[in-house]
């Protein structure tokens, strides 16, 4: 008899990667992305082509010269990365910005802390917060979407959302501030009015995320919370005041909601591992996203309630655990 | 109807039931068999023939070695050549008698017709005797002595016989061939252990995708009229014949951490032990003969068989009988692909508790391990319950407090943790180490009390 193997068992293996896991989230976000590109044209697929090159160029260089790991390089995740710090960003992003995003998301939010599987916060997200604290002009200076596909009048602008907080401080009541800028919440749902190249299209980021449902690469738990929690703070506050607080269509289709509700707070390494670790987490991301909203100085918050209901994610995976069998 | 299923954790691998078309196949007699005094849970058989002895086939060659324990039978008539250590499949040595096979003449008093005695023994205590005498053994895995399974402790009593038919592994089809071809007699089976269990019900369970056996056995339900006698449909889903599983899944109780199925009512037994209670109780016929599987994903199906062996045959033997191994046979298995043993020593004799010779190709090569990326796969296919992730890093952080916190020690190794891991990470591995420990530790404190 030839060679044969001997190991313990299980002798089969299911097909799911690592890498294929990754590529399912990479196809996953292709529906934004094309629409983003469709609408913004060359600019952002600049800031897409720097940042997917640059975080996975950056993670090969940290893995091979400065941790001297070559085996850490994991290229399909520093993609989701990159593709992720791109959609985080506006398309009139400059390079260097977006390179240096790179950089604190794979350097400082990734490698430092041992590489995929190891960090506490989400890398894409850390790099946002890092370019928004760092470059309140640049991370703010979205344009009116001028790509491919024609759009009238063409210039700079603020998103919906920082114009109601400029309103709101102004002393305009809510619908004179949307009636006055021509918005109306169902046309974010095909396209938002203006803002990063991630927050364009609720339905293609739907789209997308359906694609990661039907797959079984996430489970909705964390992403349902999420919506639900900013829907029933929005119904209350809106309920109570319509003209200082936005309603729940709103909230759920402006901003980085769905983005960081399906692509980003649905990070495996940054999120809970339990069903109802994730549903908590989820409800604290959507209280804090709509704190900041209503009664922050920033007019959007989803990147810092991700970061902050990161930190709390080991606390959480301690309080909750699996339905064990047997044991009541 | 709606179709039953256990209610935490669990995959879906590909069934692979190539062999399924094949009928049973009795093969010819090989010029020696070995037959090992290790193959029944529990102590060690001890042998009561000496070198140079004529044997019988059905003939008892060793005694049972403590409470639990079996008899063992010689499956063949011939000569006695040796009694001494043995390599068994995973290369331990194991004590073997060996026997030079001379004809085929059976022990007197045992009846080897085809008929279907259908009469059940009216006395409790002489089925289980025979139960006992001829050396049966649970064929589902773990070969522990059936007529200690059929009679509860004093205070414990049975709710429910279940009968488990899953065959949930893939590639394995012995017990769908037997459920097809000797479906009477394990339905008399049923209604003997039945009997012995005071008159509970009894649950065949038997998954979906073995419609023909599940026509089968309700055909014969109906024709040999035992009441209190009936087939459940399970889903396909793995581990379904778990014994907690198949409890979870039928009666809907859980048996706790430590416990027994009794403790909760339940008594399960595979129904190729219920073939064998059948020729024991109504035949007087020991177990030395089972059913197994020749199949893989390497191997031509017109290479295929389901044979009915004689225990002692070597494996090597029997694979030369279906033509040999394959090309590009990477591992062979004794057992499914998710439970089953590699083999190591192809000489090794088979057992009661045999089930297949698998042999699988390149796919079994295991993944190079990358970085856990917490996906929690592990943990959502735990049929426990339990955290992989965490026990095997518990395992190798040297915390044996946490692992028992954990429940490391409820690790039934089915393996679908390590089967549904992306990053090819041997969370079994570890895992088996780290119940070991714990399991030394809980004997350990309750040896001090």
């Amino acid at each position: 008899m030839d060679k044969v193997l001997i190991s313990p068992s299980p002798h089969v293996h299911a097909k799911a990667s690592t890498n294929s896991i990754m590529m399912d989230v990479v196809i996953a976000l292709m529906p934004a992305i094309v629409v983003s590109i469709l609408f913004y044209g060359w600019a952002e697929i600049l800031v897409l082509a720097v940042a997917a090159v640059s975080c996975v160029g950056l993670e090969y260089l940290i893995a091979r010269f400065l941790m001297k790991r070559p085996e850490l390089f994991s290229g399909s995740s520093a993609l989701v990365t990159g593709l992720l710090l791109a959609m985080n960003l506006p398309s009139t992003s400059p390079w260097w910005m977006v390179a240096l995003g790179a950089l604190v998301a794979i350097g400082i939010a990734k490698m430092s802390f041992g590489g995929l599987g190891q960090n506490l916060f989400n890398p894409a997200i850390t790099a946002r917060v890092f370019l928004l604290i760092s470059f309140p002009v640049q991370m703010t200076n979205w344009t009116l979407p001028n790509g491919f596909i024609s759009y009238p009048d063409a210039v700079s602008g603020a998103t919906p959302l920082g114009l109601l907080k400029e309103g709101l401080k102004s002393g305009e009541s809510i619908q004179q501030i949307l009636s006055t800028n021509g918005f109306d919440s169902m046309t974010t749902v095909i396209r938002d009015i203006g803002g990063s190249a991630g927050e364009i299209s609720a339905l293609a980021l739907l789209l997308g995320f359906g694609y990661l449902l039907v797959r079984k690469v996430v489970k909705p738990w964390i992403t349902l919370s999420i919506l639900l929690t900013i829907a029933a703070i929005a119904a209350v506050f809106h309920g109570i005041d319509p003209a200082h607080f936005t309603g729940v269509n709103f909230n759920l289709v402006t901003g980085g909601v769905l983005l960081g509700a399906c692509f980003m707070a649905t990070d495996y390494v940054t999120s809970p591992m339990s069903n109802w670790g994730g549903v908590i987490y989820g409800i604290g991301i959507g209280v804090i996203v709509m704190m900041i909203r209503y009664f922050g100085s920033y007019p959007e918050g989803m990147s810092f309630a991700i970061l902050i209901m990161n930190c709390f994610v080991p606390l959480i995976n301690r309080a909750f655990h699996q339905k064990k069998y047997g044991r009541a | 109807m709606a179709k039953l299923t256990f209610s935490i954790g669990g995959i879906h691998p590909a069934d692979c039931k190539l062999s399924r078309g094949c009928k049973i196949e009795t093969l010819p007699l090989p010029p020696k068999v070995y037959v090992s005094m290790f193959q029944h849970l529990g102590a060690q058989a001890k042998p009561i023939v000496e070198v140079g002895d004529s044997v019988k086939a059905g003939q008892i060659i060793a005694e049972p070695g403590g409470f639990i324990s079996a008899y063992v039978h010689s499956p063949v008539s011939g000569t006695v050549k040796s009694i001494g250590l043995r390599k068994d499949l995973a290369g331990f040595n194991v004590m073997h008698v060996e026997i030079d096979v001379e004809g085929d003449e059976w022990a007197e008093g045992i009846d080897l017709s085809p008929e279907l005695v259908t009469a059940i023994p009216e006395d409790r205590d002489f089925i289980l005797d025979r139960i006992k005498m001829c050396g049966v053994v649970g064929l589902g895995g773990a070969t522990f002595p059936t007529h200690v399974k059929l009679n509860p402790p004093p205070g414990k009593k049975a709710d429910c016989l279940i009968l488990n038919g899953a065959e949930c592994e893939p590639y394995l089809t012995s017990d769908f061939r037997i459920l097809l071809e000797r479906t009477d007699e394990i339905v008399v089976g049923a209604a003997i252990m039945k009997k012995v269990l005071g008159d509970c019900p009894c649950v065949i369970g038997i998954e979906e995708n073995k419609p023909e056996a599940i026509a089968a056995v309700r055909a014969s339900l109906a024709r040999l009229g035992y009441p209190g006698i009936r087939v459940e449909v399970l889903r396909k889903r793995y581990p379904q014949g778990g014994e907690k599983q198949l409890i979870d899944a039928v009666m809907h109780r859980q048996v706790k951490s430590g416990g027994l199925p009794i403790d909760v009512g339940a008594v399960v037994q595979n129904v190729a032990t219920s073939l064998a209670v059948y020729e024991a109780v109504q035949k007087n016929k020991p177990l030395v003969t089972n059913v197994l599987t020749v199949t893989g994903d390497c191997l031509p199906v017109d290479r295929m068989h389901n044979y009915l062996f004689r225990i002692g045959m070597p494996l090597s033997w029997i694979a030369e009988q279906a033509g040999g191994v394959p090309e590009g046979a990477v591992k062979i298995i004794s057992g499914g692909p998710m439970m089953g043993k590699a083999v190591a020593n192809f000489d090794a004799a088979t057992v009661k508790g045999s089930s297949s010779i698998l042999y699988l190709g390149e796919g079994t090569r295991r993944r190079q391990e990358t970085p856990c990326i917490r996906c929690g796969r592990c943990a959502d296919a735990c049929p426990m319950g339990l955290e992989p992730f965490l026990l095997k890093k518990l395992y190798q952080y040297g915390d044996p407090a946490g692992l028992e916190q954990n429940a490391a020690q409820d690790c039934i190794e089915c393996g679908c943790c390590q089967y549904s891991c992306p990053a090819g990470v041997p969370l079994l591995d570890n895992i088996r180490m780290a119940k070991a420990q714990v399991m030394g530790i809980i004997r350990a404190r309750n040896a001090k009390k």
